[in-house]
């Protein structure tokens, strides 16, 4: 679905992504794993289309979608759910869930918006509760969950979540990432960047290890979870030497 | 019946799978840099620069690593990762030299055994079978490579190395083996051993044979066949890349198909070291794109082979190379004719009165090279006391060996059972005495 080749951006002359390639199969869930300042969040903005690449392609479905603005680039169905929620907090939380199915209902399919946008109160209920809320006023793990389901209100072909566990308690985690699994059970296909490697390898078929800008490792989600390198990165250790 | 193990890799379209092999040589060509100091120094001298290794054809830029380069790292110059995740050590025999170190990971063991479930399904092997693994346990890998297999596919894994040929005849009766896991030359000395033990072909439930980890002949596959009413198939790998798993057959008997995943692999004309293009021969380098702890970069192999890409009528899109019948360490020189032992091999076999039981030795007499073929004359031959018989046999043998490349040898007949057996090791046919 999803084929990125030798990926290169930066911001302002510093290149962060050093030629990335990676590929996401209809049905999977991709995760990149890595430490802070690897590249994740760099990588899904040149995705989405926020950060124009300076060499590589990005084909999804077959046409390429590299240096496309995103609002086209979320029109082909590519959608991203952007780090830190960034839920409009002055906006009601129907106002929120019924913007992200704009593209949609501006190509007519009104009736098609208003089942999905119950569908997501089914999904969500805690949405329900708070649907005439400024989103604002939501906790972090309600503004994530509405963060996801206005995303999903674009009906995405590829849902791609940057950092969906960030700042948020363990046990509200937990909740978001079993929407998680629920959502892949629906047929959903997604890339999911976290910082939270073990969490996010456990729910992925498949993983990339970003380093310094650069695909270190990739493979099933088990083995990467498995890899001792992985393991010491994240407890932020380094061996180098053969004796170590 | 067989069947393919593993759909998504084995059946992935041509282009799906460039990009898997892109994006894994990618990384490990940064893993190696960063945590082999020979890459780190090969690639630093080149100009390699990793990072513009930008589709897969960038491999041509890349260095080579031989097996003087491994063996100059000895033990642990060459691991990538630190010995503390390595969870097992193979090495090759060393039997020219230092030996080679192979480290592997825990995922390097499962890829290991992916690989051979693999390669023993697509010949057939299921829950259904038992297997007689007739390698070494010990430090080299072959027979845990098929042991891994084996038990991923839940067929029952006799461990049968070390002991003689009369017991694995014994074992493979009474353990109804349907599957003998050995070298040829180990199902040739089965083979010859068998109408002496009392036990006939009938009373065994073999039905497959994978054997490899020494060059054999098309003409002793037939042999094998017939004499031990199996299938054989051919199985592919080294220890330095991983022992077998690299390649095996299917029921087409058109090539061994590539675990293309996990090796990418390129042919090269030996001399000029360039690629060269499907379907020609050349020199088979493989480069490990999945494995963690002993990655290795363009590795020669010294096998000659040749690579085929098109699509396969058992439904595998991987590569197919050619069986492996020469490798380029036993090319015999004898002035300015060059002989593979193999095509001394396919003479014999066309022999009638011989058994494939041969030796090659050359020396030099006189200042000149002179070759001389040892073969045992068969059991079952009529007249075998009669000197006339045997001197047509030679004569014939002679001829033949003569036709096929381009030198008469001396040829000395030798009484059954004349010639050292192998057991689980390899064969070594030929003993140079020329003072180099």
């Amino acid at each position: 679905m999803l084929r990125v080749r030798n990926l290169r951006a930066g911001y302002g002359g510093v290149e962060v992504l050093k030629g990335v390639s990676l590929h996401v199969d209809a049905g999977e869930i991709v995760a990149i794993v890595g430490a802070n300042g690897a590249g994740k969040s760099t990588l899904m903005a040149a995705l989405a289309g926020l950060l124009r690449p300076q060499a590589g392609n990005v084909l999804f479905e077959g046409r390429e979608i590299g240096g496309k603005p995103a609002h086209l680039v979320a029109a082909r169905g590519c959608v991203l759910v952007p780090e830190g929620r960034q839920a409009f907090p002055d906006m009601s939380v129907r106002e929120n869930l019924v913007l992200g199915g704009y593209l949609r209902a501006r190509r007519g399919e009104r009736t098609a918006v208003r089942e999905d946008l119950g569908a997501m109160l089914g999904m969500f209920p805690i949405l329900g509760r708070r649907l005439d809320q400024a989103a604002g006023t939501l906790s972090g793990g309600e503004q994530q969950m509405l963060a996801i389901a206005r995303a999903l209100m674009a009906r995405p072909r590829l849902l791609m979540l940057d950092e969906p566990s960030l700042g948020l308690a363990p046990l509200v985690v937990k909740g978001i990432f079993a929407t998680i699994v629920g959502l892949r059970k629906a047929g959903n296909t997604m890339l999911l960047v976290e910082q939270n490697a073990r969490l996010a390898l456990s729910v992925a078929d498949r993983g990339y290890v970003m380093e310094t800008g650069r695909i270190l490792l990739s493979g099933p989600a088990e083995d990467l979870a498995r890899n001792r390198d992985v393991q010491r990165a994240y407890l932020g250790k380094e061996y180098r030497r053969i004796d170590d | 019946m067989s069947m393919i193990y593993d759909e998504k890799y084995e059946t992935m379209e041509r282009e799906a799978l460039s990009q898997v092999q892109l994006e894994r040589l990618q990384t490990v060509l940064l893993r190696a840099e960063r945590n082999v100091a020979f890459y780190r120094r090969a690639f630093g001298e080149r100009g390699v620069r990793t990072d513009r290794i930008t589709d897969l054809s960038g491999l041509a830029d890349l260095p080579f690593t031989t097996r003087a380069d491994l063996r100059d790292s000895y033990p642990y110059g060459m691991f990538a990762v630190p010995l503390r995740d390595i969870v097992r050590i193979q090495t090759t025999s060393g039997t020219t030299g230092r030996p080679v170190v192979v480290g592997y990971t825990r995922n390097d063991i499962r890829n290991w055994s992916l690989c051979m479930a693999r390669i023993l399904a697509a010949g057939g092997v299921s829950d259904q079978d038992v297997i007689q693994i007739a390698f070494t346990y010990g430090l080299s890998s072959g027979a845990f490579g098929f042991h891994y297999g084996a038990e991923r596919l839940g067929a029952s894994v006799i461990p049968a190395s070390s002991v003689s040929v009369d017991r694995q005849i014994a074992v493979m009766k009474d353990f109804k083996t349907s599957v003998l896991a050995c070298t040829p030359g180990l199902a040739l000395a089965v083979a010859s051993a068998l109408p002496g033990s009392g036990i006939g072909r009938v009373d065994l439930a073999l039905k497959t044979g994978f054997l490899g980890a020494e060059p054999w002949s098309e003409g002793l596959r037939r042999g094998l066949e017939e004499r031990l009413g199996i299938a054989a198939l051919d199985i592919y790998g080294l220890t330095e890349i991983v022992g077998p798993g690299v390649a095996g057959e299917c029921p087409q008997r058109s090539g061994l198909h590539v675990n293309e995943d996990q090796f990418i692999a390129e042919t090269v004309d030996p001399v000029t070291l360039r690629p060269v293009p499907p379907g020609v021969e050349g020199e088979l380098v493989l480069t490990t794109i999945a494995k963690e702890g002993f990655p290795l970069i363009r590795y020669r192999t010294g096998d000659l082979t040749t690579i085929d890409a098109s699509p396969c009528a058992c439904g595998r899109t991987t590569a197919r190379m050619k069986r492996v019948t020469d490798r380029l360490d036993d090319m015999i020189t004898l002035g300015d004719v060059k002989l593979f032992p193999s095509q001394v091999e396919e003479a014999l076999l066309a022999v009638q009165g011989v058994e494939p039981h041969y030796q090659i030795v050359v020396d030099r007499v006189a200042g000149m090279d002179v070759l001389e073929i040892r073969v045992e004359v068969s059991e079952t031959l009529p007249g075998l006391d009669e000197m006339r018989v045997l001197q047509r046999i030679e004569d014939t043998a002679a001829g033949r060996i003569e036709a096929a490349v381009g030198l008469r040898p001396k040829v000395t007949l030798v009484e059954p059972r004349g010639l050292e057996r192998a057991t689980a090791g390899k064969r070594r046919p030929v003993i140079d005495r020329r003072e180099r």
